[in-house]
């Protein structure tokens, strides 16, 4: 029989604390039940800020859902716990659920605290605490924004404040934060870092008033806040206000069970997690740890591996907590680690700045300036994932080298001890890496990610993970090649630059002076490949001279070849908009052909059984029909899907279905490393399930937000912000230029979202390049996508005028219209489907089987 | 005229096209008897045939795939990749140089049946 683990609390740390013991309690010692207060899963409190940037609550989804459906685990959602009785070992909840408990764990974490103002209880006041908060928030400034440009007060300019500044600030609000201190996130930073913080704060559009403390919140007239009433006398308006004055543990559990309490609250506990009873542990925010609560999720986690640890016999104790922090608000980089105040006796500060461009740096080091003891970077925290792991070690060379942008100093290369941590969220170490690669046969970032977790909580250190893994693969004699394919030593991307920047313009020349063996003819991996950079940076048809023999089958005869070695057709609907002549000249063709006809997911029409003798004269008749190629065989633009936007839709604001059909039309026949589809909706409610596109245009009432690297398929993905209330030329641009970046950039068969996770500074990479012109290539881009849009036409088109390229649809060399004898089809549902091998065998008749109905290309099914 | 590959024991040639109907380095299909072979064109003239029946997807597609070459024992050989699961064969033998990580069908064997193909006054002829 096991033994009974509750935990209270359904938290970060609570879902760390189950994940780690069921990962380790393989006997199954510990059947653990979670009882949380909240009506969901744990969730990913520390991305909170993301929801507003218009991610699903679906998204912070935390580890493995599978975890929840563990038969030993067992998680009460919507109830909280109300009592706990230590001599009987048991809690009870709110909903009268009682559970005996073997061990108890209290992770019941921290609330907001609200000091007690007056006219704090007024509608419009928030806290920043949980997704319901933050849901009630937007919903509030939602429903403002219709009539007025609503003005926002954050109280408090530490972390949390600052990011709900940038939420509100995201969600059209002009805000305001206002700090009772000297300067921003005053717990983390110091005076200098704090002032270049405000001005990169200010950029933002987001106002600033230090030594401001509320004395008083006013009510409008219309009902809800109006108005702030600062000590000083001064006055701040204010339709919204959010609390982010700090937070207090929840510790009433514990008072009322009498268990120890610190001075300043949280539940004390051990260097083991053990609180005065030695069958309850506290962790997280909650547990008072070595004299103080620590409001971060690093040492949570920390606590939870530890708890985890000691229920099954170890030994593992506290070192003492990681405070590192990184501020999660895009445009301001601000990270702070060590004892970033230089409070350490004889410490020396070394401090960088360029107020210029909005930079503090600051290194604290030992007395004799070597050994690195913290940091403040405020601007720029590229440093700190390398920095961050070498707290407490010598540095090489001179420190100050560290401070300098970067390329600009020539900072020697950090060789991270082994039992450095480099994911201090999931507590990984520089080892732990290394050792991912040599014993565990790790071979890429992904792999290493999912073997040691390193990187898959706040992601801020995975530059240094990345770092590591191509290190250790390199020290191990394993090449990370790049290579095509044995015919080409260069990556997709290197052979692009090489191809567009010496012309050359057909495969024999390429492969003659960029491959590796003069005589070598390439491969299905390195044609197809030549043929797509070929396309972008000389554009000609697909079927002209040499280049018909690089094309893949579906390019070659444009159509896609399905299983039994017929085609399917799909010609282009852009943006969803069919007319009803359009509809019924697809519905003579597939019926005139005995074509099986079915609906794409992006939103046309795909017609399946065509032998490539049928091709040209499907075409011809959809052609004349008004139709163009589709290109659903292609590695290139495929849709543009739309929902039907504001010319119809009671609630649409844009008009989608325009813009989608401009897109397509615009980006039609774009040969590109991966297939790519687009989508716009008319309204944030997003019908046209944009996000899910590499590119997804989203209509605001102001313009157009722009998502990118969103994929379905084998990772389905989000897509993520890239630019906001964008017009429509800014938009057309942004988009033309991301594309072509991505054609020139990404490897061989790569989608969006990992191409984006490539690209040297992710998703803030790509913006500076598209958006800031960052590489100075923006001029380029804008004119190859000009001349794309110049030089299209349509492939079939051009086909049925060349008879010299129709002769490659004969079904045989020396039969050209003879149908291909092996091809068999059987009836279902109303239409054909090729025939499974069983029924080819059953309609040769046997003594033990009756035939069944198999007919050649040309089955009636609609007689 | 050209006799680019015989073999002593070939009793019948079946003239099949005329080599300029094969387009260089890409495969066609062609009826021979009740079967049916890919021809393929080389760049040096050369014209190969292998079944047009693929074993690992039990389709007959072989002729539609992308004709290459591949490093095989020191020596450059033309292949061709099924256009289906991009299995690659050596077009000189038939032999499958790659699986591409598949088993063919109903147990098939994963190689291909080569003919010899000889060109003679600009007609393609296959033996059998």
């Amino acid at each position: 029989m096991n033994q009974h683990l509750v935990v209270v609390g359904g938290g970060m740390v609570a879902q760390r604390l189950v994940e780690a013991l069921r990962d380790r309690d393989t006997a199954g010692t510990w059947r653990i039940t979670v009882l949380a207060e909240e009506p969901r899963r744990p969730y990913d409190r520390v991305a909170l800020t993301s929801y507003f940037s218009g991610r699903d609550a679906d998204d912070l989804a935390l580890g493995d859902p599978e975890l929840w459906s563990d038969p030993l685990v067992t998680l009460v959602r919507d109830d909280a716990v109300t009592a706990i009785d230590r001599d009987a070992k048991t809690v009870t909840t709110a909903h009268g659920r009682t559970e005996h408990y073997d061990h108890l764990v209290l992770a019941t974490g921290s609330s907001a605290w609200v000091p007690p103002i007056e006219g704090a209880d007024l509608p419009g006041v928030f806290v920043y605490r949980t997704v319901d908060d933050v849901a009630e928030l937007r919903g509030y400034v939602e429903k403002l924004s219709e009539d007025r440009v609503v003005k926002g007060a954050v109280l408090g300019g530490g972390l949390l404040g600052l990011e709900a500044a940038g939420a509100l600030q995201a969600m059209g609000a002009r805000t305001t934060v206002l700090q009772v201190g000297t300067h921003l996130m005053s717990t983390q930073v110091d005076l200098g870092g704090g002032e270049a913080l405000r001005r990169l704060i200010n950029q933002l559009g987001v106002g600033v008033r230090l030594n401001a403390m509320t004395t008083r919140i006013r009510a409008h007239r219309r009902g809800g806040v109006g108005r702030l009433e600062l000590a000083d006398g001064g006055r701040v308006d204010a339709d919204v206000v959010v609390v982010a004055a700090g937070i207090r543990p929840r510790d009433e559990l514990g008072r009322a069970s009498g268990l120890a309490i610190g001075e300043r609250g949280g539940i004390v506990v051990d260097d083991t997690c053990l609180t005065s009873d030695l069958d309850i542990s506290a962790v997280g925010e909650v547990a008072c740890i070595q004299g103080a609560t620590i409001g971060l999720v690093a040492p949570g986690y920390a606590m939870a591996e530890i708890t985890a640890d000691r229920l099954l016999g170890g030994t593992s104790s506290f070192p003492g907590a990681d405070t590192a922090t990184k501020l999660k608000l895009s445009g301001v980089d601000v990270a702070s680690f060590g004892d970033a105040f230089g409070e350490t006796p004889g410490a020396l500060e070394i401090v960088w700045a360029d107020p210029v461009g909005g930079v503090y740096k600051k290194l604290v080091m030992s007395d004799d300036a070597r050994t690195l003891l913290g940091g403040v970077l405020v601007g720029d925290a590229s440093a700190y994932a390398g920095l961050r792991p070498m707290l407490g070690r010598e540095l090489p060379g001179d420190p100050a080298a560290f401070l300098l942008p970067e390329g600009g100093g020539g900072a020697p290369e950090l060789e991270l001890p082994d039992d450095a941590a480099v994911c201090s969220c999931n507590n990984v170490s520089a080892g732990t890496i290394r050792g991912a690669v040599t014993e565990h046969g790790c071979t890429d970032l992904g792999a290493v990610k999912a073997c040691t977790k390193a990187g898959t909580s706040c992601g801020s250190c995975l530059p240094l993970v990345k770092k590591l893994v191509t290190t250790e693969l390199a020290a191990q004699g394993i090449e990370v090649s790049t290579a095509l394919c044995e015919h080409f030593a260069l990556s997709r991307a290197q052979l692009y630059d090489a191809v567009r920047v010496s012309g050359v313009s057909s495969f024999t020349q390429v492969i003659e002076r960029f491959g590796t063996r003069a005589d070598g003819r390439g491969c299905d991996i390195c044609k197809p490949t030549v043929a797509s950079i070929l396309a972008t940076t000389s554009p000609a048809h697909v079927l002209e001279g040499e280049r018909a023999t690089l094309q893949d089958t579906n390019d070659h005869v444009m159509a896609n070849l399905q299983k039994d070695g017929s085609y399917s057709v799909v010609p282009r609907i852009a943006g969803g908009e069919v007319t009803p002549e359009g509809l019924i000249a697809i519905g003579e063709v597939a019926k005139d052909f005995g074509l099986y006809t079915k609906i794409t997911g992006g939103q046309r029409i795909d017609m399946f059984g065509a032998r490539i003798d049928q091709l040209p004269l499907i075409w011809q008749r959809l052609v004349d029909a008004g139709f163009e190629s589709g290109h659903a065989y292609g590695k290139s633009l495929r849709t543009v899907k739309s929902c039907v936007g504001s010319t119809w839709c009671r609630f649409g604001v844009q008009d989608s279905v325009a813009l989608a059909v401009m897109l397509e039309l615009r980006y039609r026949g774009l040969r590109s490393p991966h297939k790519i589809k687009l989508g716009v909706s008319g309204c944030a409610r997003e019908c046209a399930e944009a996000r899910g596109k590499d590119v997804g245009v989203i209509a605001t009432d102001k313009g157009w937000n722009v998502y990118v690297g969103g994929n379905g398929g084998f990772t389905p993905r989000h897509a993520q912000l890239l630019a906001e209330d964008l017009d429509t030329e800014t938009l057309v641009r942004t988009i033309d230029r991301f594309l072509l970046y991505y054609v020139r950039t990404a490897d061989r068969l790569q989608r969006t979202a990992p191409w984006i996770e490539d690209v040297e500074g992710g998703l803030d990479g790509v913006r500076a390049v598209v958006m800031e012109d960052s590489l100075g290539i923006a001029a380029d881009l804008d004119e190859q996508m000009a001349q794309h849009v110049v030089e299209y036409e349509d492939e079939w088109r051009a086909t049925l005028d060349d008879p010299e390229k129709l002769r490659r649809f004969a079904s045989f060399v020396n039969a050209p219209d003879t149908p291909d004898p092996s091809l068999a089809y059987v009836p279902e549902r109303g239409q054909s489907r090729p025939a499974t091998a069983d029924e080819r065998d059953d309609a040769r008749p046997t003594p033990h089987h009756e035939p069944v109905l198999v007919a050649g290309t040309r089955l009636e099914v609609r007689s | 005229m050209t006799t680019l590959e015989t073999t002593p024991e070939t009793a019948v040639w079946t003239a099949v096209c005329r080599l300029d109907d094969l387009a260089p380095e890409r495969g066609a299909a062609a009826l021979l008897g009740a079967g049916q072979v890919a021809l393929f064109r080389l760049l040096d003239g050369r014209v190969l045939a292998v079944q047009q029946h693929d074993p690992f997807s039990d389709a007959y597609v072989i002729s539609r795939g992308i004709v290459g070459s591949r490093f095989v024992d020191d020596v450059e050989v033309p292949t061709v990749a099924s256009p289906m699961y991009k299995q690659v064969f050596d077009l000189t033998t038939g032999r499958c140089l790659d699986v591409a990580g598949k088993t063919p069908a109903r147990d098939l064997p994963p190689d291909l049946r080569t003919w010899p193909v000889r060109v003679r006054d600009g007609i393609v002829e296959v033996g059998s």
